[in-house]
């Protein structure tokens, strides 16, 4: 079943943490963030204190999986661009790498131009940065078990514990 | 697809609660929201219809504790279990890590419960997933009812793997914290074998 899991380490999310506050700036929003398909938040940038970033991140990722749904029975592979224009706040949802979901949220100071052309750019960057992720998994998926894995020494006390 | 995210040090999990339509599902969600602490969840968001049916899915994010310096994330999501919204349950499995199936145990439902169970198979193997290698629980709901089938028959019926199964009374509570550690519990042994 963890074929597909995903193991973020500290490199690779500074990294794509640089990328998202860059995109933040140059497009002036007022929240970018990042999350992968299935719903898990991966990063975020910007105003986030007063947004319920977990509930919208699983929200996007139903959003992209029905249009996904809708875009096979057109017979299109996918629909990689949703924008929802809203009063005073819109939102910019970019499918990248065919799973990683880049949302932008962003207001008047900003333009659907300008978001449209900095997330095209930052694109291509996070798309190398989560190729050299899944590349490093599997390179540790063959060696066995993760330098000071988490699961390493669990026991079901640990297990239990949780529940208390 | 669990999520482990060794800068933030966190631990993401999704588990889906499967079932035919009016099995208590959603139930179930509601009371895990009621009786958790504020501080371990997140809003409950149920996508449904006007007349309170799962339209797409509920998301309960849950926050369980620390294990080892990481802290473990569940998120529970529903199924809509109605029939007719196949294409959107499919949707709902990708990337699960375990699954409860919620039987309604009124005799008259058996035929929708095998008829979802079968959907279930069918819907997980198109995701590429085997129900028999996934952790997976099942739970007996409705169990305050006249109506019900007894266990030892429902048992025979939805769980050949004989899977952990536990009855439920998913409104007012029993059964419904036991179902949910056992399948977190099995999340969890099974990330273990991998890393």
């Amino acid at each position: 079943m963890s074929g597909s899991d995903l193991v973020m380490y500290e490199e690779e999310f500074s990294k794509i943490d640089e990328e998202l506050q860059r995109l933040y700036l140059q497009t002036n929003a007022k929240v970018v963030f990042l999350v992968d398909k299935n719903g898990q938040l991966i990063a975020s940038a910007g105003e986030t204190h007063d947004i319920d970033t977990t509930s919208l991140a699983s929200l996007t990722a139903g959003n992209i999986a029905a249009t996904g749904g809708i875009a096979r029975l057109l017979g299109e592979k996918e629909f990689t661009i949703l924008f929802h224009e809203g009063e005073k706040d819109n939102i910019h949802i970019s499918l990248i790498g065919q799973r990683i979901i880049l949302v932008v949220i962003f207001d008047s100071r900003s333009s659907l131009g300008l978001v449209r052309l900095r997330v095209k750019k930052v694109s291509e960057a996070l798309v190398k940065i989560f190729n050299d992720i899944t590349a490093k998994s599997e390179r540790d998926r063959g060696e066995g078990k993760l330098d000071e894995s988490p699961f390493a020494e669990i026991s079901d006390e640990d297990i239990d514990n949780l529940f208390r | 697809m669990s999520f482990i995210n060794y800068s933030s040090r966190e631990i993401n999990c999704k588990i889906v609660y499967y079932g035919p339509g009016l099995c208590g599902k959603t139930t179930n969600l509601q009371y895990v929201y009621k009786k958790t602490n504020p501080d371990q969840k997140g809003k409950l968001i149920s996508l449904a219809t006007e007349t309170e049916r799962t339209l797409f899915f509920d998301f309960l994010p849950l926050a369980l504790g620390d294990i080892r310096g990481f802290k473990v994330r569940f998120h529970l999501y529903t199924v809509p279990g109605q029939v007719f919204y196949a294409a959107s349950r499919k949707l709902i499995l990708k990337g699960v890590d375990g699954v409860v199936f919620v039987a309604d145990s009124q005799i008259e439902r058996m035929e929708a419960n095998i008829e979802s169970l079968d959907d279930l198979r069918i819907n997980l193997a198109e995701q590429g997933y085997d129900l028999d290698k996934l952790p997976y629980t099942v739970q007996y709901n409705k169990r305050d009812l006249p109506n019900v089938a007894p266990v030892v028959n429902m048992n025979k019926l939805l769980n050949p793997r004989n899977t952990p199964s536990f009855e439920a009374v998913a409104v007012t509570g029993p059964g419904v914290f036991e179902t949910l550690k056992n399948v977190a519990k099995q999340v969890l042994v099974e990330l273990k074998k991998h890393y």
